[in-house]
């Protein structure tokens, strides 16, 4: 109700402030027409979706819980973990080499990033697979040395061996800037007041360094993750049993593409969607102490609770206001 | 305001110094930073270093702890050579956990205070003495107790450095050099990025610890404050201590035009301001 009030207030002394002329009401009008143009079509794209014939809702019902898409929708997740896992460890192998002031390490660190990050993920994909008619055997020795064992290419590079390196160490090379961006943006001073304490470079690095370069790391980690997962699809081309080529392997027998192709894409914003919702709460438990008020004031919370709308909370919805209420406690505690 | 009359008497021991510079030499390219430093510290001593900026006095403090490395010169910690040890007659770099051991020893307090943002005050404080020193937690945490009482900042253990105000935040990183019991502390321009209604509570805390006997040395442009707290003023220019003395001769009665320059233009500018 108070909201209401306050809104009319905002509107009639907004109303004397404008130019007497008929321009307001026609740039209202205007927009009115934009907004019911917008939702005529958003009406006719669902109802195209909900109503169409060849959609099948009751099929892609059937589908959605089958047990090969379940195992398919594990796999991707399995996949993206393990893949993406590597690829942190490749990326800030690669920063540190980088950020090294060893020429060598720069150099090598460099020549990965320009190989894996200029040649197409899918081309990598492929290499990797077909790894076996470049190098018949795998070997482990000193290079013109001693070998300490060796084994046929094709036992060891399977579709899930050859889909992670694909995707790690493509990830890796994209990881490398995002770490070294995140260790460079943490002042030099923090690692001058970690050695005046006594502490070597890995304690600082991992205690003071990295603690704080995660705030500029996880944004833009979020993003690749979520890419890491679409791209897992990529992998369907290398026979991996993966969601997408779960699903077509299914429509190239019954034909029903389409609702098999709706499935998948719903099984992907699911997943998306919980990755995002993860990011959001990372993102703030790495920002603790970076802003100067702990708490919403006084006239924020009033706007919290009056208004109940959040310009910094997830989605921007009313539902981030339990979710900022907890912030508050935590930091109080 | 009353002031310690006479400082100097305080010293009676006359053992080995407590840090030594042996001609320490440092370039910067073609820049001469360092053109041969020789200065002993005594156990307890109050030394204040002043000079204009780009004299060399922040590097020569960083030379102490190693965070510098001096082209040449050595110097000596309690008798111990830091940062470098001898091997078949030459100086070569110690191994980075020999230098971290020996840092343990030295505290340093940075223009810039340099608290660990993502860590609250306490955890600033017990962060060296338990994951260098490897104090247990609860013991650590009642010793930062006792040190933020000491530099009367009790209550804000829980707070973000943001939260704090400069002058806090220096204080705070005062107790966390002074949570490693080191043998001497470093203040470099301590006082430089702080608020001016903020500085005072600095140095009455640094005072304090003078007063404790604790052995400093402290870059600043705080004349007035190395007039009173300082057993010894160092005139640094162009890379060379230009006159020492007591504070009674270098600043109230300098010997050398250089020193008389920079002096009557810090008076001037604390005028001005």
């Amino acid at each position: 109700m108070n909201a209401t009030a306050t809104d009319e207030v905002t509107a009639a002394s907004a109303a004397p402030a404008s130019s007497p002329g008929l321009r307001p009401v026609l740039t209202k009008a205007a927009g009115w027409v934009v907004k019911i143009f917008v939702l005529l079509i958003a009406v006719e794209i669902i109802s195209t979706f909900l109503t169409s014939d060849s959609l099948q809702w009751s099929t892609v019902w059937e589908y959605m819980f089958d047990d090969r898409v379940l195992t398919g929708v594990w796999q991707t997740i399995k996949l993206t973990v393990i893949a993406m896992v590597l690829g942190c460890l490749i990326g800030l192998a690669l920063a540190l080499m980088r950020l090294s002031h060893s020429v060598l390490l720069n150099a090598v660190a460099g020549a990965y990033v320009w190989v894996f990050r200029g040649t197409p993920l899918l081309v990598q994909i492929l290499f990797w697979f077909n790894l076996a008619s470049f190098l018949p055997d795998l070997s482990v020795g000193i290079p013109f040395g001693p070998e300490f064992g060796s084994s046929p290419t094709n036992d060891l590079i399977t579709p899930l061996v050859a889909a992670t390196l694909g995707l790690g160490l493509n990830e890796g090379a994209y990881m490398s800037e995002i770490f070294r961006a995140g260790i460079l943006s943490v002042d030099q001073g923090q690692s001058e007041a970690s050695a005046a304490l006594g502490m070597t470079r890995g304690q600082a690095m991992r205690r003071i360094i990295l603690p704080q370069a995660m705030r500029v790391i996880v944004p833009p980690t979020g993003n690749q993750v979520i890419s890491m997962l679409k791209g897992t699809s990529l992998v369907s081309i290398i026979s991996m049993n993966e969601l997408l080529y779960t699903v077509q392997v299914i429509y190239s027998r019954t034909f029903e593409t389409i609702p098999l192709l709706v499935v998948a894409s719903i099984w992907y914003l699911v997943l998306t969607t919980v990755l995002s919702i993860g990011q959001y709460f990372i993102e703030r438990h790495y920002s603790r102490g970076a802003t100067r008020n702990a708490r919403p004031s006084v006239a924020q919370r009033l706007r919290l609770t009056g208004r109940a709308e959040s310009h910094d909370g997830f989605f921007s919805s009313p539902a981030t206001q339990p979710a900022d209420g907890r912030v508050v406690d935590q930091e109080t505690k | 305001m009353t002031t310690v009359t006479d400082p100097v008497t305080a010293r009676t021991t006359a053992t080995r110094p407590l840090v030594q510079l042996e001609g320490l030499c440092k370039r910067y390219g073609s820049l001469r930073v360092l053109d041969g430093i020789d200065l002993e510290v005594a156990t307890g001593e109050v030394v204040c270093i002043i000079g204009p900026s780009g004299s060399g006095k922040s590097t020569m403090l960083r030379c102490v702890n190693h965070l510098e490395k001096p082209d040449q010169g050595l110097v000596r910690v309690d008798g111990e050579v830091i940062g470098v040890h001898q091997r078949r007659g030459r100086y070569v770099e110690l191994p980075a956990s020999e230098l971290a051991r020996q840092r343990t020893d030295i505290g340093m307090v940075f223009q810039a205070f340099n608290l660990f943002g993502h860590m609250t005050v306490l955890e600033n404080i017990i962060e060296a003495p338990v994951r260098v020193a490897g104090q247990p937690r609860k013991e650590a945490e009642a010793r930062a107790r006792e040190l933020l009482a000491h530099v009367r900042l009790e209550g804000k253990e829980n707070s973000y450095p943001r939260q704090l105000s400069g002058g806090q935040q220096q204080r705070v990183a005062i107790a966390r050099a002074l949570a490693m019991r080191p043998k001497v502390m470093l203040f470099d321009e301590p006082t430089s990025a702080l608020d001016p209604e903020t500085v005072g509570e600095v140095l009455s805390v640094m005072k304090l610890l003078a007063d404790e006997g604790l052995t400093m040395l402290i870059v600043t442009h705080e004349i007035e404050f190395a007039r009173d707290v300082a057993d010894r003023v160092i005139f640094i220019d162009g890379g060379r201590i230009i006159e020492q003395g007591p504070p009674s001769a270098v600043i109230e009665a300098p010997q050398h035009e250089r020193t008389k320059k920079f002096l009557s233009r810090m008076r001037g500018g604390v005028e001005e301001g």
